[in-house]
């Protein structure tokens, strides 16, 4: 196995393997292709690097501790369990590496208008705080599903300056969101950027939001080199579009030794079809410019996703994990909401942390596992996000009212 | 290049005139109406027919053609189902050329090379694939080639000389000029603009040049196609639909076939 040619991806036209490219209406063609070179030129600037250090550093508050969870190790009985805490950054969540990175690009391009889309509200609230912060107008596309039930975050984004464009069309979820964001910038090639706030999308995305999330996992080698003299056995994140997983696994890769385990939300069950879980029960597709796994029909129409999570609720999957999949690199399982809530409830009796319910899938697979591992081995799960966000959303699954 | 495609261009420069494209969504409000309006289109006046591939997430479209892709797909449409609704018209119809427009999922999906062999049976004539750029379109082009089925490129007002040629080297049939930098159904380009452009693209190619995004009425067609080789109007025709959807099917076709006729009366 020539392990570095198979993860140096994607290729110069942006593929890994058979996923990912380029496949957006030719109206955009022009703007991806100068969002692409502006990215080569800037990853190989020494001074944007310092400007993204410098921010990651002093705004967001890297590097983000890694924390030894000894009460859950005990209880659990089994592999040492580590959490990476990305849900200690500024904003709550892994989200805003890559929002600050994309904005520091955006800046660098001239542009002076910011899109983006959202779904729980994270990357909403992500992107409308570093345009306060670079003095940019922003305009996030919400599904009006989503309005409803994520309400404190649409505050959050109002008050941080941002516009929040409800959208009815489709089912009114994050989906449609990005259907709505893309047409925009069609409209807008001009002056606009376009903040994807995962790792999916038409090429350079998909690399360029890994590059910037791999913080979380460049950090966490010299961490658990520091902690343990060695690297971990096993690393576990959860999968929506897939960005807080690929910041975590990508830096790990070429080390055979590290198995990973992705996450994704299986929803009331794979077998109900009201689940989240692209790889484990879509099939490969084409949908907002890249090729990957999705959820569709028979006839290719893209299905709507379930999970009790907002941030899961996608029926795409980031490319560069179905090329993971493909190649049998990483695992990648399901969990259920209740799976999910059980985790979130003892995680926060156990250590004290609520965690977000996209996280919660995470712990509730490492649960699984680290009974069968020995104590001798090492987990590391990415918390990425905090659980404030979704006391709403447990409270009523719980039947408690606030 | 098709031959129902040289030919209808053909025709169109000996009669001296410009051509009418109408764009329909398949199986919009239903299939059997949808088959009525497709079967009136050309007695109105329709030289070139668009037949949409209706998509959960067209994201080059405007609210009207949004809705009617979700009105089909409830309705039941599929891509075999349009297939055959081809392969029905062309039985009465040999000579108007079909276009099938859309978004490569459903293609991809149900198989490029199956794809491409059914609507050569069918009677397609050249495909229209909004999200599948020259950079990725290799897997259908190469395909559709080998059976005389064109794969129609759009050109934009974000296209530069280096792009168009890019463009044209893997173009055939006629080209699409997206009047507008949007989505289908809503702002119009200023003619003064549309003429700037349209002999910009004329500069490096012979191939036909339709205009579309934005043509609405008669005049705009009148209008588009003293610069190009055609114009191409579908929202507004789709608009038609969306008013009348509960109409009984002939009764559709017919309100249908006064619009083509009111677009095409100015050529």
């Amino acid at each position: 196995m020539n392990t570095s040619i198979q993860f140096n991806g994607p290729d110069s036209k942006g593929h890994f393997g058979i996923y990912g490219g380029r496949y957006v209406a030719e109206t955009l063609m022009p703007l991806i292709l100068s969002v692409e070179q502006a990215y080569d030129q800037a990853r190989n600037d020494p001074q944007f690097q310092q400007d993204f250090d410098y921010y990651a550093k002093h705004y967001i508050g890297r590097p983000s501790p890694l924390y030894f969870a000894q009460r859950l190790t005990e209880h659990l009985g089994g592999a040492k369990i580590y959490f990476k805490r990305d849900e200690l950054n500024h904003t709550g969540a892994h989200k805003i590496n890559n929002t600050l990175g994309q904005i520091l690009l955006a800046k660098r391009m001239g542009k002076t208008r910011i899109i983006a889309e959202t779904g729980a509200g994270q990357h909403g609230v992500a992107t409308a705080t570093v345009c306060a912060l670079f003095n940019l107008p922003c305009i996030v596309y919400m599904g009006e599903t989503d309005i409803e039930r994520q309400a404190p975050n649409v505050f959050r984004m109002k008050l941080l300056g941002a516009e929040v464009v409800p959208v009815t069309s489709g089912t009114g979820t994050l989906k449609d969101a990005m259907n709505e964001a893309l047409r925009d910038w069609v409209k807008n090639v001009d002056d606009t950027f376009y903040i994807i706030g995962t790792c999916a999308g038409p090429h350079p995305y998909p690399a360029m939001v890994r590059d910037f999330q791999s913080i979380i996992g460049r950090e966490l080698k010299e961490q658990i080199t520091e902690a343990e003299g060695r690297l971990p056995d096993k690393l576990v994140a959860c999968i929506g579009g897939g960005s807080n997983a690929i910041g975590l696994f990508h830096p790990f890769l070429e080390d055979e030794s590290v198995q990973m385990y992705g996450v994704e939300a299986a929803g009331l069950g794979i077998e109900t079809g009201k689940h989240a879980a692209s790889l484990n029960g879509g099939e490969a597709g084409v949908l907002h410019g890249n090729r990957t796994y999705l959820l569709q029909t028979d006839d290719g129409q893209i299905i709507d996703a379930h999970s009790i999570s907002a941030g899961l609720d996608y029926p795409g999957i980031g490319p560069e994990h179905s090329f993971l999949n493909d190649i049998g690199r990483v695992n990648y399982v399901g969990i259920t909401d209740d799976e999910a809530l059980q985790a979130f409830k003892l995680c926060s009796r156990m250590e004290g942390i609520l965690p977000a319910l996209e996280p919660s899938h995470a712990l509730a697979y490492v649960s699984e596992l680290a009974p069968t591992c020995s104590k001798e081995e090492i987990i590391v799960m990415n918390m990425c996000g905090r659980g404030d966000k979704d006391v709403f959303t447990v409270a009523k699954v719980l039947g408690v009212e606030l | 290049m098709s031959q129902r495609l040289s030919q209808k261009f053909e025709q169109l420069k000996s009669q001296g005139r410009g051509g009418l494209i109408t764009f329909i969504t398949a199986g919009d409000p239903n299939p059997q109406t949808s088959s009525a309006i497709l079967n009136s289109l050309s007695d109105a006046g329709a030289d070139i027919i668009e037949l949409g591939m209706p998509f959960s997430d067209p994201v080059a479209d405007g609210p009207a053609i949004q809705l009617s892709s979700l009105r089909a797909i409830d309705a039941g449409m599929t891509l075999v189902k349009i297939i055959d609704m081809v392969k029905e018209f062309r039985n009465r119809d040999q000579t108007t050329p079909i276009i099938l427009m859309g978004y490569y999922n459903p293609v991809y999906h149900y198989g490029v090379e199956k794809f491409i062999d059914d609507c050569q049976q069918a009677g397609v004539d050249g495909l229209i694939i909004v999200d599948l750029p020259p950079e990725e379109n290799d897997e259908l082009l190469e395909p559709a080639k080998l059976a005389d089925i064109d794969l129609i490129h759009l050109i934009t007002p974000t296209t530069d000389q280096a792009r168009l040629e890019k463009l044209l080297e893997k173009s055939s049939g006629f080209l699409y000029y997206v009047s507008i930098a949007g989505i289908t159904g809503t702002d119009s380009a200023k003619e003064e603009v549309i003429k700037q452009r349209v002999a910009f693209i004329r500069r490096s190619t012979d191939l036909p040049i339709a205009v579309g995004f934005g043509v609405k009425t008669g005049a705009d067609v009148n209008a588009m196609t003293q610069h190009a080789d055609a114009a191409v109007v579908g929202s507004a025709i789709v608009q038609i639909i969306e008013a009348n959807q509960d109409m009984e099917s002939q009764a559709l076709a017919n309100k249908v076939q006064d619009k083509v006729k009111e677009l095409a009366s100015g050529l």
